[in-house]
């Protein structure tokens, strides 16, 4: 292994400087920090509530915060007692947030220490506890009107729920939901991955081991197709799937990954079995078999790493896809929504949500990330054999 | 029937059509139409043979064909025709009418741009962090971590982003990570980073880098291990220091390498549609040639626009395109 004696002989002579090995290691880590920040951001925001998410940048949310939070409107169901006008409530969803001083007007929002009496204008008064529990009385029923905000300075320790999760995938049928995009993402994704290797295996065999007329130009033609933008293939396509019947549905989208998927397939595989050993072909042929059974008996189970690359890429692909599934599946029913659709809806319906659209993301980021760290041997090798030549 | 059985009767159906056509094809070749026995055995073996690449190639063929090669020639077509006059041929106007669209320049302006940054900044980044990790005990930790966004749809990515870039009003505070430092060092007020013109072309960049720096960083690690090591041993030996060694020993050997990265990346860039879409939809001079495309076709229903703006984005992929098949027959032979 020369690789690894080169990493040797390099190593001795760094390791003559630890100034410099030390510098190696800390601009590494930052790196890695700077790559990784925005991830586990996202990842851990969508453990968050609303409140957390609204009221502190996620990388505080590890240790306990004290801080201010925005204005809270008193709201509550009115109540008479000892002909007074009372709303009771509590400021806070958790238990375990602690007020630390309050007020009324953004001018000076820690004018009252937990426990304190604010005496507003119109006879009107208000108490909070440090629990956050208030009790809000008034001199004449406040119906129709708007009851006064609160600005507070509390201290929360750090929390995480799953109640986003539960949320975003089981709560039924709201508009929210990833249940269904995540299914129908599932129904365009393996098909779509399964059948261009099915055609691309066959077509890279017969490119790679079999005499025909015509082969460079097709394998040239697979080359130049590799880089046509799908851009162009948008409003032809359509228009072609809307004359033979298909329209917009599974079927169309399975077809139009299948066709952009073919080109890099067909030229992984293909350069993956030009490189198998001609001796093992040549002795099966003497012996009679004929180039389906070499196919299938011989090439296909000894081109596994190449056919596990080209997968690992189309899955990838066609789960992230947002543009072709836009084109070929959606249509106005919104019943064959994918994950990457729902995402871009919820950016404009729920844009400052931030629980709702971090865990959206989340849940259609994780199973590519699953099989990145699962399958990573394989896509460096498609990689590499992609793109070095 | 529920959806998912419903999928997964469809996946079996379609998958199972492929499979027995393969089959079933070859089988009626062999023992059907031109039996290897009988009186004409070495003829029927000779013509089954000459027909049977086309076999293997045939769906391959079709779907190329099909969904790749006759579209390009289908989107020059569209792009010269006008399909409210009852597709009259009106030659250039659906250029001239793109020309004279400041949203278009605006687009075109903003590409040239991406391209100059983002393969330029992924590359550097690449080669940097693969130098970098060479020499560490846990480089493939770092690597494995610095590719990752390779998986991240660039939908979530936006997602992922757009949370960094998040800007609240002044006095509150900040839950997005950049304007929290911004404010926190300078005590100006938040900046809303995605509607500065010009400066948010490249926030949006760097969603791009982020993701394609992993990918430059994997290739062009291999491609530093591939370099001989007795090279590098000369030059120590010679009393070069790190950076000679990098810069005028290892760069030089692996240029073809940075190359093929750099314009994979440019192909990349060409084609960036979802991060636009998702983060800004091309508001605030944020447009760029496939977005606006899309917004073409899809929202203003001008097929005829839209076509002529894919067409630009199929001239300026073209010289990647020669010089790919120029490459791929020099290797064939």
């Amino acid at each position: 292994m020369r690789v690894r004696s080169s990493n040797k002989a390099m190593g001795s002579f760094v390791g003559q400087r630890p100034a410099l090995s030390w510098a190696v290691h800390l601009s590494m880590l930052f790196i890695v920090f700077l790559w990784l920040f925005p991830t586990v951001g996202l990842f851990i925001s969508s453990f968050r509530t609303a409140d957390q998410i609204s009221s502190s940048g996620w990388w505080s949310s590890l240790s306990t915060q004290e801080q201010q939070r925005s204005p809270i409107r008193i709201t509550g169901t009115e109540t008479q007692d000892k002909g007074l006008y009372v709303v009771v409530g509590k400021l806070f969803s958790s238990e375990a947030v602690v007020l630390r001083a309050w007020g009324t007007s953004s001018k000076r929002p820690n004018e009252y220490q937990p426990g304190a009496t604010a005496q507003l204008k119109r006879g009107r008064s208000l108490t909070i506890d440090a629990d956050g529990r208030y009790r809000f009385t008034a001199q004449q029923s406040q119906a129709g009107k708007r009851l006064p905000r609160v600005f507070t300075t509390a201290s929360s320790p750090p929390e995480f729920t799953f109640r986003n999760y539960d949320y975003i995938l089981f709560q039924g049928d709201n508009s929210d939901s990833m249940a269904k995009a995540f299914l129908n993402t599932f129904t365009v994704t393996i098909p779509a991955t399964i059948i261009p290797i099915l055609f691309a295996a066959f077509a890279a065999y017969a490119l790679a081991w079999m005499e025909f007329p015509g082969r460079s130009i097709l394998i040239a033609a697979v080359v130049a197709l590799l880089v046509v933008p799908l851009q162009l293939a948008l409003i032809p396509l359509l228009k072609f799937h809307n004359e033979i019947g298909i329209g917009k549905g599974y079927l169309g989208v399975w077809l139009a990954h299948t066709g952009f998927g073919l080109p890099l397939a067909i030229y992984l595989l293909r350069n993956y079995m030009v490189s198998l050993p001609r001796d093992i072909i040549e002795n099966a042929r003497v012996d009679g078999a004929t180039d389906f059974q070499i196919f299938t008996r011989i090439i296909l189970p000894l081109s596994f790493p190449a056919l596990a690359s080209f997968a690992i890429f189309q899955f990838l692909w066609v789960w992230n896809d947002l543009l072709v599934a836009r084109v070929f599946l959606i249509d106005a029913s919104g019943q064959t929504t994918v994950m990457t659709n729902q995402i871009v809806e919820l950016l404009g319906t729920r844009g400052g949500n931030w629980e709702i659209l971090a865990t959206a993301a989340f849940v259609s980021i994780v199973v590519p990330l699953l099989v990145f760290f699962v399958m990573q041997k394989y896509l460096v090798r498609g990689l590499l054999a992609g793109s070095v030549k | 029937m529920s959806p998912l059985m419903q999928g997964v009767t469809i996946i079996v159906v379609g998958v199972g059509l492929c499979v027995s056509y393969f089959f079933l094809s070859n089988w009626l070749l062999d023992r059907v139409f031109l039996p290897a026995r009988g009186q004409h055995i070495d003829r029927n073996i000779n013509r089954a043979n000459a027909i049977r690449p086309w076999l293997f190639l045939l769906p391959a063929v079709i779907a190329l064909a099909v969904y790749l090669a006759y579209p390009v020639f289908e989107t020059l077509r569209l792009s010269l025709f006008d399909r409210d006059q009852g597709n009259a041929f009106i030659g250039l106007a659906n250029y001239q009418q793109m020309f004279s669209e400041p949203k278009f320049w605006e687009a075109l302006t903003n590409n040239l741009l991406w391209l100059l940054v983002v393969p330029a900044l992924s590359t550097v980044f690449g080669l940097l962090i693969a130098q970098l990790t060479d020499r560490l005990w846990w480089g493939n930790i770092a690597k494995s971590l610095i590719f990752m966004p390779m998986a991240i749809s660039f939908v979530g990515a936006a997602v992922i982003w757009k949370l960094v870039y998040d800007a609240r009003p002044a006095g509150t505070e900040q839950i997005g990570v950049l304007n929290a430092l911004y404010t926190f060092f300078s005590g100006a007020e938040p900046q809303v980073w995605l509607t500065l013109p010009f400066w948010n072309n490249f926030f949006l960049m760097v969603v791009l880098i982020w993701i394609q720096t992993g990918f430059a960083m994997v290739i062009l690690s291999a491609a530093l291990r591939g370099i001989p090591e007795e090279t590098i041993e000369a030059a120590v030996v010679d009393g070069a220091n790190p950076l000679q060694i990098f810069f005028r020993i290892k760069v030089p050997q692996i240029t073809s390498t940075i190359v093929v990265v750099w314009t994979t990346i440019t192909i990349t860039v060409l084609k960036v549609f979802d991060i636009v879409f998702a983060m800004t939809n091309g508001q605030w001079e944020t447009q760029v040639l496939a977005n606006y495309m899309f917004d073409k076709l899809f929202r203003a229903n001008d097929w005829g626009v839209g076509s002529a703006a894919a067409m630009i984005i199929m001239l300026l992929v073209t010289p990647l395109l020669i010089w790919n098949v120029i490459n791929a027959r020099k290797e064939l032979k």
